[in-house]
């Protein structure tokens, strides 16, 4: 019996056996072992975490090569599978443009035909994602603002240890890029100019093209470039964590507050004061422009705060 | 049409966690978390409500998110089986919370907590639209909320293992999500449509002329792969274990028992709602379905089996299970979406109170996880054993006990159905219940045996309230779902009959 386990230990179907049951790998080893040995340094510093990995690679390397490369044909032929699955598929779609499509119907027909008389909204994209639609959009709203919190959870430092927050942040305020003339005199020039049109698109979502998603990261932007040339000194002086804070808190609790009442109103078929107004004028459309506002706020914040997240760990 | 107050209770339960977690952001730690704990408690009794006064509802009714009726606006839809299925969320929901609540002050950072609730908040508000929505672009947005949740729940116990799991979950979750809004798309080409009543007619009126064949299969296809690899059947399950196994005891309960189901819920809504059952019978994909199921059901005990961490062993446990509910789907019968339906009842009072009371169970171990470090660790922390102790027995089909009421019903399913499917899924059964006799019967013995423990001293550690609360109210709910199933099942059946 014993000879016969020995036999079998090694041979080809033994490996694909544990090839089969163990769907970890390699790479997944070698990080577990990785992230193991973090462990195991932490409760003791010893050093014996480099010699174990060298076995591991003499021990496993030539058959965890074999079966990658199996692996990775299989992974091709299958990609190549799919590939021309989906070519077949889109041969047969209804041609793009045709106006007896199935996605030409009543639908569509009542957005474009009295979307701006029931919304009041020109732009009437505008008035289905924030009017039509505005249940999508509030949950749209709330992906980035639960992305800002998982980056923050991730990335924030200095939570539970202001010591070594302020020794990261002094490593930081050196590291930082050395006052660089052209960036500042061209940053200067564009910063209010790129704050403006992002106000300008969002403000005026429900009247021409634009809207809170796409004026929000405008503004994200010139702020981002502002941060770039001049440094976290200036820009500290008017956005810090708290404002990031404030400002996106209280734009989407009025969003889930001004569509709370919104939609408990049109379920119930109760009387609201929003009205769409005059078609064209700036404070037009019920709450869109509002909602756009909102919109706006909170992409512009959660991009600026992505970013600085991601170079310093904190606003 | 003139409508009841009562019936706003579903949009409260998505409004509220959702508008509240943006304010739960500016709340202190502690304040963050009972103002959580009081809106969940909140959610569980509107839910209760609910369901109690559905019951009696001749029927189930729309309710329109806005100004503009269904096609052109939004719109969720509440029957019986949305009301019972979301109490019985928001109540695993609280309960886990609960459990998990202390061993947060651990695994979380200190000043990050309230960011952790925040995303407790979004999760239960996603899954709440999960359930009631009629609407499938309005299901995506909130699969997407579900996915960086979950991301962010694994991730939040900051260590390496933990930011590997989550880094793999996102990766096999956002392939998940890729599918299904291709599946979205090409099915809004072919009809025109998102709500899932209006898709249902255009769809039978493509069936009925054979018109697009291939792309609506395609669509089908891409939307059953697409919310399967999201809730880990068998060949996708790859990211199971380290995700539920590495992080902190709140966010793998959460995370095995309730946002893995709110996939199933919504496969089985689009399935039910938006093709017909008898269209999806007859087009086959059950059939692979049950196949990949029965898999399922044995690979995953086998691989539970061969695990010797007892947090990864149950995560091999869900596997198993999940395959138990997907066979239930692959009958492709009413019958059979019932079982499912119970089944993940069963399964998510049963799996997450195995988490949370292993993890307790754990601390009674001086944190070592191995079975054969947690010898005895049921006497240490008898509470705790207790439970670890129902909820195995309420996996292995114990009498009494909720895993039993659904082993029956998928027998009775599989008998109801005639053909070569009925032999295969009684002997699944019946080996994979065997199967896990072996692994949960293996843990219990080295849970209620002292060998070995001699000479190690164990750091006593005290029960808090929360877990106390959250132990006793699992058992109880185990128990209640084994002895009082009937009422539920009318309840499953009546409620299926509306909903498809």
């Amino acid at each position: 019996m014993a000879k016969l386990k020995h036999d079998m230990s090694g041979s080809r179907r033994d490996r694909l056996g544990h090839w089969l049951m163990h769907y970890d790998s390699a790479l997944d080893e070698a990080l577990q072992s990785d992230y193991d040995d973090d462990t195991a340094q932490e409760a003791a510093p010893a050093a014996p975490a480099v010699q174990h990995h060298r076995t591991w690679e003499k021990k496993k390397a030539k058959h965890v090569n074999f079966y990658q490369l199996v692996y990775r044909i299989l992974a091709a032929l299958m990609c190549c599978g799919i590939i021309a699955f989906l070519l077949m598929t889109a041969m047969q779609l209804p041609e793009f443009g045709n106006a007896a499509d199935p996605a030409n119907n009543e639908v569509s027909r009542r957005y474009i035909e009295k979307g701006m008389e029931e919304t009041g909204a020109v732009n009437i994209v505008a008035g289905m994602i924030l009017d039509y639609r505005a249940f999508d959009t509030l949950g749209e709203s709330n992906v980035l603002f639960i992305a800002a919190c998982a980056v923050m959870i991730l990335l924030r430092i200095g939570q539970g240890d202001p010591a070594g927050a302020l020794e990261e942040e002094a490593h930081d305020r050196m590291t930082e890029p050395k006052h660089d003339l052209i960036l500042q005199k061209i940053a200067q020039v564009l910063v209010p100019v790129v704050l403006l049109f992002g106000m300008y698109v969002i403000m005026n979502g429900h009247i021409s093209p634009g809207g809170g998603f796409s004026g929000g990261a405008i503004m994200g932007a010139g702020l981002i470039l502002y941060l770039s040339a001049f440094g976290f000194d200036k820009t500290e002086k008017f956005f810090t964590f708290k404002t990031f804070k404030v400002v996106s808190v209280a734009a989407l609790t009025f969003y889930a507050v001004s569509k709370t009442y919104s939609f408990f109103t049109g379920a119930n078929h109760l009387w609201s004061f929003i009205t769409p107004g005059t078609p064209g004028k700036l404070f037009s459309a019920g709450l869109i422009p509002y909602l756009n506002l909102a919109v706006g706020l909170v992409v512009c914040c959660t991009m600026y705060a992505l970013y600085t997240l991601f170079r310093k760990g904190d606003m | 049409m003139h409508m009841a107050l009562w019936q706003s209770i579903p949009f409260a339960c998505i409004l509220l966690p959702l508008g509240s977690a943006a304010v739960t952001s500016v709340l202190k730690g502690k304040g963050a978390r009972r103002w959580t704990i009081a809106v969940l408690l909140a959610e569980v009794i509107g839910a209760a409500v609910l369901a109690v006064l559905m019951a009696s509802y001749p029927e189930s009714y729309p309710y329109r998110m806005g100004h503009y009726d269904a096609p052109w606006g939004n719109m969720i839809r509440v029957g019986q089986l949305e009301a019972i299925t979301a109490f019985f969320f928001s109540l695993v929901m609280l309960l886990s919370l609960l459990g998990g609540v202390k061993k947060l002050d651990e695994h979380v950072v200190a000043g990050k907590h309230n960011l952790y609730f925040v995303v407790m908040l979004l999760l239960t508000a996603a899954l709440m639209a999960q359930v009631y929505t009629d609407d499938m672009f309005t299901a995506y947005v909130f699969v997407e909320i579900m996915t960086i949740a979950a991301c962010t729940l694994i991730a939040a116990r900051n260590r390496g293992k933990s930011l590997l799991a989550s880094t793999r979950y996102m990766i096999m979750n956002s392939i998940g999500s890729g599918l299904f809004l291709l599946g979205l798309i090409l099915t809004y080409g072919l009809t025109g449509h998102l709500l899932m009543s209006n898709v249902h007619d255009s769809m039978r009126q493509l069936a009925m002329t054979g018109q697009y064949d291939i792309p609506v299969t395609v669509a089908f296809a891409l939307i059953t792969s697409g919310l399967a690899i999201k809730s880990a059947l068998f060949p996708f399950h790859t990211w199971v274990p380290d995700a539920y196994g590495s992080t902190t005891p709140a966010s793998a309960s959460v995370l095995s028992s309730l946002v893995s189901k709110g996939y199933i819920f919504l496969l089985i809504k689009i399935y039910c709602r938006v093709y017909n059952l008898d269209i999806v019978a007859e087009a086959g994909v059950t059939n692979v379905l049950f196949v990949f199921a029965i898999v399922a059901m044995i690979m995953g005990s086998i691989m539970a089996i061969r695990e010797t961490d007892i947090r990864r062993m149950i995560a091999y446990s869900s596997v198993a299970q999940i395959g138990y509910i997907f066979m239930g789907i692959g009958f492709g019968t009413e019958f059979g979406m019932m079982a499912a339906m119970f089944h993940i009842f069963a399964h998510s009072a049963s799996k997450a109170m195995l988490f949370i009371s292993s993890s307790a169970l754990i601390d009674a171990s001086n944190g070592n996880s191995s079975l054969k470090d947690l010898q005895g660790s049921g006497y240490r922390n008898k509470l705790a054993g207790i439970a670890f102790t129902v909820g195995a027995l309420s996996m292995v089909g114990f009498p009494f006990l909720g895993g039993l009421i659904s082993k029956i019903n998928f027998a009775d399913a599989a008998l109801q159905y005639q053909g070569h499917h009925m032999m295969l899924a009684l002997a699944a059964l019946a080996i994979s219940t065997w199967l896990n006799v072996l692994y949960f019967l293996r843990t219990m013995m080295s849970i209620y045996s002292k060998q070995g423990t001699e000479g190690i001293t164990y750091a006593a550690k005290k029960n808090n309230p929360a877990l106390v609360v959250s132990l006793v109210a699992f058992i109880a709910l185990n128990i209640a779902l084994g002895m009082f199933a009937q009422p539920l099942i009318a309840g499953l059946m009546r409620g299926l009959s509306l909903f498809c």
